[in-house]
């Protein structure tokens, strides 16, 4: 066991058991504290696959932005929501719970069959860049790369969501506006 | 030696663990929050495969693309529960069956 073996285990069990505790806290802002940790685990797991870059923005983005989000509206909205949260079962698992359980685990075994049984078939353009040495190395200036294939080789659909998160600041702010006692 | 398939395995314990917070929550924006795991979870398998790319970046770039197409979908989602609460009073889902008032 390497470190890097090591650390990689550690962040996916931080993952994956606070995103287990999120899913099955009542308390609907301690959920939101944990989702924090989650986020954080997430983007230490993208640095393994030497995505420094989308793991700097994944903090900025969502640790910065869409989680501060979340609990702004969470304390804007009323004590009832609280209230609402903590009366809709008692019981660990209720039916619909239940359900949701049974369909998520089966989901879950349906995906590790497929990653198991995928596991032997590495596609051909994986195989040939690492026959050519045409991987991501740890050396690599990945934020230049990053920068260059924006503006030249997918400038077309960077521009595309420029336009469209313009819409959506629009349209956030238009549908949150109070309006007008008429 | 991390893996290819290490990513992948985490990647689906996570979507698992959104698609049943999607499914199990009647709190709106915890059903919000499940969504967030399920979109980070096909990130880390984006920046998992991109690794194998080098001349085109195609997983890290669309990874970019996927953060901010999640951000913006929580702006509006989360403006739409505050317009809803406004209205219904409640955010629980169990109870918000009217299209309009």
């Amino acid at each position: 066991m390497t470190l890097e073996v090591i650390l990689f285990y550690a962040f996916a069990l931080l993952a994956i058991g606070s995103a287990l505790l999120v899913v099955s806290l009542k308390n609907l802002a301690r959920a939101l504290f944990l989702f924090f940790i989650v986020l954080f685990a997430m983007a230490g797991l993208y640095l393994f696959a030497l995505a420094d870059f989308v793991a700097i923005t994944q903090i900025l983005i969502y640790v910065g932005g869409v989680l501060i989000l979340m609990i702004f509206a969470f304390m804007l909205s009323n004590k009832e929501l609280l209230a609402d949260l903590q009366n809709t079962s008692k019981q660990f698992l209720s039916l619909p719970n239940w359900q949701a359980a049974v369909l998520a685990i089966g989901f879950l075994a349906a995906i590790s069959y497929g990653i198991y049984e995928w596991q032997d078939f590495t596609p051909d353009w994986i195989t040939t860049n690492l026959r050519n040495g045409q991987v991501i190395k740890p050396t690599d200036n990945t934020i230049n790369e990053i920068g260059y294939k924006f503006i030249t080789q997918y400038v077309l659909a960077f521009e595309v969501i420029s336009i469209f998160l313009l819409m959506v600041l629009i349209g956030a702010a238009h549908i949150s506006r109070r309006e007008e006692q008429a | 030696m991390i893996t290819l398939t290490h990513c992948l395995v985490v990647s689906a314990c996570i979507f698992c663990i959104g698609l049943y917070a999607v499914l199990a929550k009647r709190n709106a924006i915890m059903v919000l929050v499940g969504i967030e795991l399920m979109i980070n979870a096909a990130i880390l398998n984006f920046v998992a495969f991109g690794k194998y790319d080098e001349s085109n970046y195609g997983g890290q770039i669309f990874a970019l693309f996927a953060i901010v197409l999640a951000a913006a979908a929580v702006a509006v989602g989360l403006a739409i529960i505050l317009n809803v609460y406004r209205k219904n009073k409640t955010i629980n889902l169990d109870d918000i069956t009217d299209l309009r008032d």
